[in-house]
């Protein structure tokens, strides 16, 4: 009982803090402070519940478990996660981006292509392509080439789009300022339509970044070596060892958003002259 | 561009794909076919070598026309004999998976209609729950959905729900996220007038911000559609289930069955095309009705 009151108490307080702290002039510290003690409270209050009302741990194990868990198991996760994003994922991750984006450079002087692919594309990109999976595992075996090749199909088509979009965006007024130059077609391409295009790029890129990681963890449940995150967590649902899966879990949401992390850090670099990067 | 000007290179594309799907089908399974003849002692001459790679039972790749009689055979077929909901026919399955796509899309709409409406009118709501919203965005949601699944099926929650409830749960962020932008679109002269005109905060909600949302609150309905399948489809893979396009496609890759399970991938397109397609339409002549058409 003291569990639920306490916690319940505690998230009470957080919030009439959040409140508080909502009514001051934004700032940098505010900003952080507000969702990091919403996050903490809801964390202290599934703790709370867990232990108060005594769930049993094969349903929800409480945050303290899962992070002892988490703790206890590194070399198992750390071989997951080598297996499933280093090896799967980022590999696919790569191929298929860099593949889009050449077929986008490619079909670049062809409006008649363009003019076919874009519809083609935007439509693919709607599709469960993730139903691939199973095609896949069975075409290129259980380790992780059909993971990558899962992510390759997933990441093409958005990443197509976003590039091909891209290539369009500097305005007319520019292209006429380059062929006032005499600027050759590839001058053309390299001086200022590539540059115009990474914000759109980049938006593809980071969109990516999540489907690949749910490409490579849903094809694990095709089929796998005995490691790898989507085998783990399979498995260990299976057993019923949630704080396994939960720790797991983890480990997924912080390559997330990790990887994501990085790509927007990249992009602030490359486009450090795009409206939305600028500060104040 | 004109749509008929379109018309032309779409359906180029679309033929392309076509000939490399035939091309590649005889490229992948022509590895079987010759083993085949060699056991038996014959060559194949490249003729006999396309039809034997076109019409095996169980291809690495199946030819477009085998997959469409499939299909054929598992709907139309078994409809026209009266057993359109027998467990062997696709149109049993689809109505499964599609019967939990709809239930989380809705619910998932509903949520995350209501929780933009609370961001965009509560300014603590906002900077404690919106920086969660977007960072969920770069998490992997799909991974939970095995254990959401197992998880409720302890507690004797099977069926329908669970799948609904990991739909609801993908189609839930892109609603947020659309939905606060839609609401915060009326720019500070429109919400200037309103404030000239007394207008009070529902007032304001109703005639101003809703509708200006109405573009937005469509585009992230597409695409919480399309996740909502998504999420139906892998919430089957996860236990043996009663059916569902996911459960045909394990299934059929358990036995090497690629027919079944490239029937089951197309039908799942077909799906999430009319599905986006619809609120295509609805998203027309809402638009239109309301004066906001392109």
């Amino acid at each position: 009982m003291i569990w639920i009151v306490g916690s319940v108490l505690f998230w009470l307080v957080s919030w009439w803090a959040n409140l508080r702290m909502a009514r001051l002039p934004k700032s940098r510290l505010t900003s952080v402070a507000v969702p990091t003690l919403f996050g903490l409270a809801l964390l202290v209050l599934w703790q709370g519940i867990v232990r108060g009302a005594g769930i049993n741990p094969v349903l929800l194990p409480a945050p303290t478990d899962i992070a002892v868990k988490f703790a206890s198991s590194m070399p198992i996760l750390w071989a997951d996660f080598y297996q499933t994003f280093v090896k799967g994922a980022l590999s696919g991750y790569v191929i298929g981006c860099g593949a889009a984006f050449l077929t986008a450079v490619l079909v670049d002087r062809s409006p008649f292509l363009q003019a076919g692919l874009l519809p083609v594309g935007n439509f693919v990109a709607a599709l469960p392509i993730i139903g691939m999976a199973p095609i896949l595992v069975m075409w290129f075996g259980f380790d992780w080439q059909s993971k990558a090749a899962v992510v390759v199909v997933m990441v093409f088509f958005p990443m197509l789009v976003n590039t091909v979009e891209g290539l369009h965006a500097s305005s007319a007024m520019q292209r006429d300022l380059m062929r006032t130059y005499a600027a050759s077609y590839s001058q053309g391409l390299r001086r200022l339509r590539l540059p115009a295009a990474m914000p759109f790029v980049f938006n593809g890129l980071k969109i990516s970044t999540t489907l690949a990681l749910i490409g490579a963890i849903v094809a694990e449940f095709f089929g796998s070596p005995i490691k790898g995150m989507g085998f783990r967590i399979s498995t260990e649902v299976g057993r019923l060892a949630l704080d396994m899966v939960w720790a797991e879990i983890a480990v997924a949401a912080l390559a997330g958003s990790a990887f994501y992390g990085c790509v927007a850090m990249i992009e602030k670099i490359v486009t450090f002259w795009h409206p939305s990067q600028r500060r104040g | 561009m004109g749509a008929h000007k379109r018309t032309v290179p779409v359906l180029t594309v679309i033929l392309a794909i076509f000939v490399l799907w035939y091309a590649g089908s005889v490229a992948l399974n022509a590895k079987w076919a010759e083993d085949k003849a060699t056991r038996a002692h014959v060559s194949l001459s490249f003729s006999e070598l396309v039809t034997d790679t076109w019409s095996q039972d169980k291809p690495k790749l199946p030819t477009p026309h085998q997959v469409a009689r499939e299909i054929w055979k598992t709907t139309v077929g078994m409809a026209m004999r009266g057993r359109a909901f027998s467990r062997r026919s696709l149109i049993y399955h689809s109505w499964i998976t599609l019967s939990a796509t709809v239930l989380g899309f809705f619910l998932g709409t509903g949520l995350g209609i209501l929780l933009a409406v609370g961001i965009v009118h509560n300014r603590a709501m906002d900077m404690s729950v919106m920086p969660w919203v977007i960072a969920s965005q770069t998490v992997p949601i799909l991974a939970i959905a095995p254990m959401v699944i197992v998880v409720l099926n302890a507690v004797g929650i099977a069926g329908l729900l669970p799948k609904a409830v990991i739909s609801m749960y993908l189609s839930f962020f892109p609603v947020v996220v659309g939905m606060v932008k839609g609401l915060r679109s009326p720019d500070r002269m429109q919400l200037d007038q309103m404030r000239t005109w007394y207008a009070s905060k529902p007032q304001t909600f109703w005639k101003l911000r809703l509708p200006s949302s109405m573009p937005y609150l469509f585009t992230s309905l597409k695409i919480a559609m399309a996740a909502a399948l998504v999420g139906a489809i892998v919430a089957e893979l996860p236990i043996n289930q009663n059916g569902g396009l996911g459960a045909r496609m394990l299934v059929g890759s358990y036995y090497g069955q690629t027919i079944q399970i490239w029937s089951a991938l197309i039908t799942a397109a077909v799906l999430a095309a009319v599905l986006v397609g619809l609120i295509g339409v609805m998203q027309a002549a809402t638009l239109k009705r309301m004066g906001m058409a392109q």
